[in-house]
């Protein structure tokens, strides 16, 4: 496949609004989770809240789509510059020519939640203030941001749980390689719901404090929400140096169980093989490695035995959910922005401190930040049902 | 675009058993008779997935498992695709009415199968496939939306996609917000190079001019018509209809709001 030009990223989540908060809380090594307090929820665990989501107000020709996760989804349009990005990549390619691909595992869940608490005391009707194509569909996040930005190209919702947000880089890469397509909006979109902390919770899966990604007593996950965007687009013409590019793209099934990763990672194995092979390197090229790592018993064990058996022992790498939470839906294209950051920045990001690491996991999981040249990084993204999918990104070697 | 061929199809609904079935009711050989989808489940899956497994995700395995014995390639071979419009439109339901009585005890069965991949993550540990499976909804126009996800990947990999389109109906109190009413799964297994006497028909996204503005033509049969506007995944059927007939020419699926996704058609034995 053809690498991708990456012309724009913005992120939002606990950690920060926008790149420059984002970068500063990497640096400083500061998590956004706190004990949870959102809504009335009854959940003995830390979330990673974002601040402020519900001052959006939507458009009035939006109103349909008025949900939480459509709300945090307009608040990280607007950062970063990310609308002019897109302004510019219709103007060279046109509006038809730029699609969007969104991940998202709970679209706007909390409002159904919401209309279910609100139903008719005499015929049990769902309020009529309760829009599905707007806010329950998978699609009414993609549809959201496709008429924020004025775009009329393909567009498509991708929900395969914890992977969504990286699988939409691969249907992207693909639909431009055919030629339906010259550019893309990518990224994803999840945000706090009933069903997400009390379902984690019912699968013993909830951590009681912060969670602790390959920590020697990890018990378990954090939730947070996030919405992370990128702007790829075909390359044409010389290659900026300085530029950030998806250089690869690998994706698998673990065909092994719906909610418990293969016991020897053998499905990351082959998302990270197959993501190399997309992108002509070997595995001595990654400088860094930013790990599904969700601070799960099972999930970290798994994954370091697929890190080893495809790399060896020796690239660093680092989960940084112990800062921003386990995005769910969000998270690949939040790590995926912070993996460029880590590009342009020069650094490894460690996550905040918090206790002695599992040893008997043979990886070099980097205990603090750390300062490095590092061209080029893969980042992995595994979801429930053996969902996998690994991203690579970095300058051209 | 390059064209890509289709050499397998499961199809299940209302009143429509089987694609051999479908062939006549979309000829106009035997009318069409509006019924309940009826179920049969699949041997393969492995007791414990079975019991677990809902009755979109037997549909769709049923489908996908019809559309590669039709091709005569092993299940566990082609990369796929999933589309659907929603997820299990009755765990859904069953979990945020519980919620809203105040029982916040989610059975982790039910947890895990509400992902819209439920069907994804199945189909794998039924079959062993380990091949890249995507999973898209564009909500009334999933179906195009996964044909075009299927043949992107089927140009990318150029080796067997597995199409399957599935959605389910919803119950009470979510039925008057999206009256899907019954369940419909259609699987399409789609090849690059085709295999003579295996391909049946051609098809072909116009790159130049893949959308279009207006609908195409409502379909002749008053009632086939309604089911293809009454469940998401049946919006394959104008598709359907155009290869049980042998027919050339193009077919306009729905697809985005005011954007309709265009398919050259022509059969090939």
């Amino acid at each position: 496949m053809s690498i991708l030009m990456i012309s724009g990223v913005t992120a939002t989540s606990c950690i920060g609004r926008g790149l420059e908060q984002t970068l500063a809380a990497l640096h400083g090594r500061r998590g956004g989770l706190a004990p949870c307090v959102f809504r009335d929820m009854v959940v003995d665990t830390w979330v990673g809240e974002v601040a402020g989501v519900d001052d959006e107000k939507m458009d009035a020709d939006l109103r349909d789509f008025n949900c939480r996760n459509n709300r945090l989804a307009q608040l990280a349009l607007s950062q970063d510059g990310f609308t002019d990005a897109v302004e510019v990549a219709v103007g060279r390619w046109g509006r038809r020519r730029v699609g969007v691909f969104l991940g998202t595992s709970t679209a706007g869940m909390l409002r159904t939640e919401w209309a279910f608490r609100h139903r008719d005391a005499v015929n049990g009707q769902l309020p009529a203030e309760f829009v599905y194509a707007g806010t329950h569909s998978p699609y009414s996040l993609t549809e959201f941001v496709r008429r924020k930005l004025g775009l009329a190209g393909p567009a498509v919702a991708v929900s395969s749980a914890c992977s969504s947000s990286a699988k939409v880089f691969a249907s992207a890469q693909r639909m431009i390689d055919c030629g339906l397509i010259d550019a893309a909006v990518v990224g994803g979109v999840d945000s706090l719901c009933a069903t997400t902390l009390y379902g984690f919770e019912s699968l013993g899966l909830l951590a009681k404090e912060p969670c602790r990604p390959f920590n020697v007593d990890r018990a378990g996950i954090s939730i947070g929400e996030a919405a992370a965007y990128m702007l790829v687009e075909r390359v044409t013409g010389p290659q900026d140096r300085e530029a950030v590019w998806l250089l690869g793209v690998g994706e698998s099934s673990d065909a092994y169980h719906m909610s418990s990763p293969h016991p020897e990672g053998l499905g990351a194995r082959l998302a990270m093989e197959r993501a190399l092979v997309s992108a002509g390197l070997g595995p001595e090229h990654i400088d860094y490695i930013n790990l599904h790592g969700t601070g799960t018993v099972a999930n970290d064990a798994a994954e370091a035995i697929a890190i080893a058996n495809v790399f060896g022992t020796a690239t660093p790498c680092s989960s940084t959910k112990g800062a921003t939470g386990h995005t769910l839906g969000a998270a690949g294209a939040l790590e995926a922005a912070i993996c460029v950051l880590s590009i342009q920045n020069g650094f490894m990001p460690s996550g905040p401190y918090t206790g002695p690491r599992d040893h008997a996991m043979e990886i070099n999981y980097i205990s603090q930040n750390q300062g490095a040249a590092i061209s080029t990084v893969l980042s992995n993204s595994f979801g429930f049902g053996g969902s996998n999918c690994s991203l690579i990104f970095g300058r051209p070697i | 675009m390059h064209p890509v061929y289709v050499e397998g199809i499961g199809v299940l609904g209302p009143g429509i058993q089987n694609w051999q079935e479908a062939v006549y009711l979309l000829k106009g050989e035997d009318t069409y008779l509006p019924g309940r989808t009826i179920l049969s489940s699949p041997e393969s899956l492995p007791p414990a997935e079975r019991r677990r497994a809902s009755r979109g995700v037997m549909a769709a395995l049923q489908v996908g498992y019809a559309a590669c014995a039709m091709a005569g390639i092993l299940p566990a071979e082609p990369a796929s695709v999933f589309a659907s419009s929603g997820g299990d439109g009755d765990i859904c339901n069953a979990i945020c009415s519980a919620m809203a009585a105040g029982d916040h005890l989610i059975s982790p069965t039910q947890f895990h199968n509400s992902v819209h991949n439920a069907i994804s993550g199945y189909w794998g540990i039924a079959t062993g496939a380990m091949a890249p499976s995507s999973v898209v909804s564009a909500y009334d126009g999933s179906f195009a939306a996964g044909l075009l996800e299927a043949v992107s990947l089927l140009l990318t990999l150029r080796t067997p996609v597995l199409l399957v389109a599935s959605d389910q109906d919803y119950p009470f109190p979510l039925y008057a917000a999206r009256p899907v009413p019954d369940i419909f799964a259609v699987a399409l297994l789609l090849t690059v190079t085709p295999q003579p006497g295996k391909a049946l028909v051609q098809i072909r996204i116009p790159g130049d001019m893949p959308f279009a503005e207006r609908p195409g033509q409502a379909m002749s049969d008053a009632q086939l018509d309604d089911l293809s506007r009454a469940i998401p995944a049946a919006r394959c059927l104008p598709l359907l209809q155009s290869i049980a007939r042998r027919d050339s020419g193009n077919i306009v699926l729905e697809y985005l709001p005011s954007q309709y996704l265009v398919l050259e058609v022509a059969p090939c034995r």
